[in-house]
């Protein structure tokens, strides 16, 4: 073991812990990622100069190859995407650690046949690697709109859970009978299919959860391979991510009131039938409003709360919104934004996708913040959201979203609801807050719709 | 089982407490800085490369099959780390300009 590079090791594991922790904080999240950022480059260099082998040009020209050739594509794939699209690029650059921990695996097997402990952690990084990257590969083609559909299989779970069981049986009866390795392949192909099986089955606006999820698994991968070389710095970040990833999965569910179980095992985030209310009672009148009486219902208001949605995101209408906002606010009407912590496509995407469009950070109001000012508000628009401000989660006990925070718009004077049609939310549950007097709906595009308004409230 | 856990004993005593450092470094994040904080430990996992470098290191210079995987897998890792911190970058930077 050489000092430099054990040294080396322990300020880079330094630097994963801080990091982590600065990233939790507004003000230092930006500093922590950076910090970590040099600590992983630093560890890098120092693990591919810093050792006592003879080592022919041809691998060093390949090592620093791949290097230089990964971080191009990293660096420019991660410059251009856009941001309404970060959260599958992190899913598929999730894939990416998942696949090199599996192949890791996949090469060192036939070193270590035989020797229980190094084999055990082989096995365990080959079969979390490659369903962290099957599933991620999934979970990035369900968010970019590839793979549109739900497959669902006829008992899924029992289906799922057998394959699971059969993959354990398959690595231990490997590591007892010392396999050759082109069993591993063969688990390699089997933990494959099991990652698509397991992410295929859920919605799309489950998939965060199940990122983060992955993300945990990639992190436990890397430990097993801290395991295997005896690397602490491996060890030390593999663990971390796998247990804040872990953490934060939980975090997430709690702020959609799922529960791990129900994205996994699903409930109505995967079934594509309506579950009906609950309650069964007349749901009554819904009246449209055309863009030029919601514009003049908007500038005769004295305060105006934005509430933006997933549908916001996905029509790309984060600058449109800022326009009408400042538009607003030069009339002399006071706005705000409300965010519910799961809007978006993860929690906190909104307030990325409004930060970018520059918003002013102050404007945006927290769930917890908001809902005791909707008394005073005036006109509530609602762009792109259906379940978090659906009244039901606060007064229908047999409503499947029943107990959910959500924010209380039902309380302002008017709500304004831009929405493209009349289907229901994600989680499939009619909305009675659409049907309620003082609501008017105003159908179409999220980003066509909010530019007519701007468009309007220019002629006032 | 017991040699085991004799020999092992203090890498235990390591991820258990790793797993309480994770845990608590995040533990009052808010919700805000949910989607930062899970591209910023998906950059943190990507130290996995590590082991891939190693691979290579420790690969024969013959062994064609096994260097073209850990050459994918070195790549793959690179991606991981690069794309991970360069994409929470640009998501933290959007915070900075108020």
């Amino acid at each position: 073991m050489n000092t430099l590079l054990q040294i080396i090791y322990l300020f880079a594991s330094i630097t994963f812990i801080v990091g982590l922790k600065m990233l939790s904080h507004p003000l230092t999240a930006r500093k922590g990622n950076l910090f970590a950022a040099l600590g992983m480059t630093i560890a890098i260099f120092g693990t591919v100069l810093i050792h006592d082998l003879e080592i022919s040009s041809l691998k060093y020209v390949l090592i620093f190859s791949a290097l230089i050739i990964g971080t191009a594509l990293g660096w420019i794939s991660a410059k251009k995407v856009k941001m309404t699209q970060m959260p599958e690029m992190v899913s598929l650059f999730n894939g990416m650690g998942g696949a090199c921990a599996a192949l890791i695996s996949l090469i060192e097997y036939h070193h270590y046949i035989g020797v229980n402990t190094a084999v055990i952690s082989i096995l365990a990084g080959l079969i979390i690697g490659s369903i962290s990257f099957s599933g991620s590969m999934i979970a990035f083609f369900k968010l970019n709109g590839t793979i549109k559909k739900n497959y669902s299989l006829p008992l899924k779970n029992t289906v799922n859970n057998l394959f699971l069981i059969g993959i354990l049986i398959f690595a231990v009866y490997i590591q007892i009978n010392n396999l050759p390795e082109i069993y591993t392949y063969i688990l390699f192909v089997i933990s494959l299919i099991y990652g698509v099986l397991f992410v295929l089955p859920i919605g799309g606006a489950d998939m965060p959860v199940v990122i983060s999820l992955l993300n945990s698994f990639t992190g436990l991968a890397a430990a097993t391979g801290g395991f295997l070389y005896d690397n602490k710095l491996m060890l030390t970040g593999g663990i971390l991510v796998g247990s804040a990833g872990t953490l934060l999965t939980f975090v997430m569910c709690k702020a959609m009131n799922r529960s791990l179980s129900s994205v996994i095992f699903g409930s109505f985030g995967s079934s594509s039938s309506t579950v009906s209310g609950g309650s069964g009672k007349e749901l009554g009148n819904m009246k449209e409003i055309s863009a030029s009486d919601a514009a003049v219902l908007m500038n005769y208001s004295k305060k105006v709360v934005i509430v933006p949605g997933y549908g916001l995101a996905v029509a790309q209408a984060q600058h449109i919104i800022h326009e009408l906002e400042l538009l607003l606010e030069s009339k002399g009407v006071e706005v705000k934004y409300a965010i519910h912590p799961v809007a978006g496509r993860m929690p906190g995407h909104m307030n990325v996708l409004l930060a970018e469009s520059n918003v002013d950070y102050g404007k945006l109001s927290e769930m917890e913040e908001i809902n005791p000012d909707f008394v005073n508000t005036d006109v509530v628009l609602i762009v792109g959201a259906n379940d978090v401000v659906n009244p039901a989660a606060n007064n229908d006990p047999s409503s499947p979203i029943y107990g959910m925070p959500i924010l209380e718009v039902e309380k302002a004077k008017h709500i304004i609801v831009n929405k493209r049609s009349m289907n229901a939310g994600y989680a499939g549950i009619e909305n009675e807050l659409f049907y309620d007097p003082k609501t008017s709906m105003l159908f179409g595009d999220a980003k066509k719709a909010v530019t007519e308004l701007v468009a309007e409230l220019k002629q006032m | 089982m017991e040699n085991f856990i004799l020999d092992n004993l203090e890498l235990f005593y390591f991820v258990i407490l790793a797993i309480f450092v994770g845990i608590e470094v995040i533990g009052k994040v808010p919700s805000v800085l949910h989607t930062p904080l899970m591209s910023g430990a998906n950059a943190i996992h990507g130290v996995v490369i590590l082991g891939a470098i190693i691979v290579m290191l420790n690969c024969n210079d013959n062994d064609y099959l096994n260097l073209s995987l850990g050459f994918i897998a070195v790549l793959l890792g690179t991606l991981n780390v690069v794309g991970g911190f360069v994409v929470t970058d640009r998501m933290l930077e959007m915070f900075k300009k108020k």
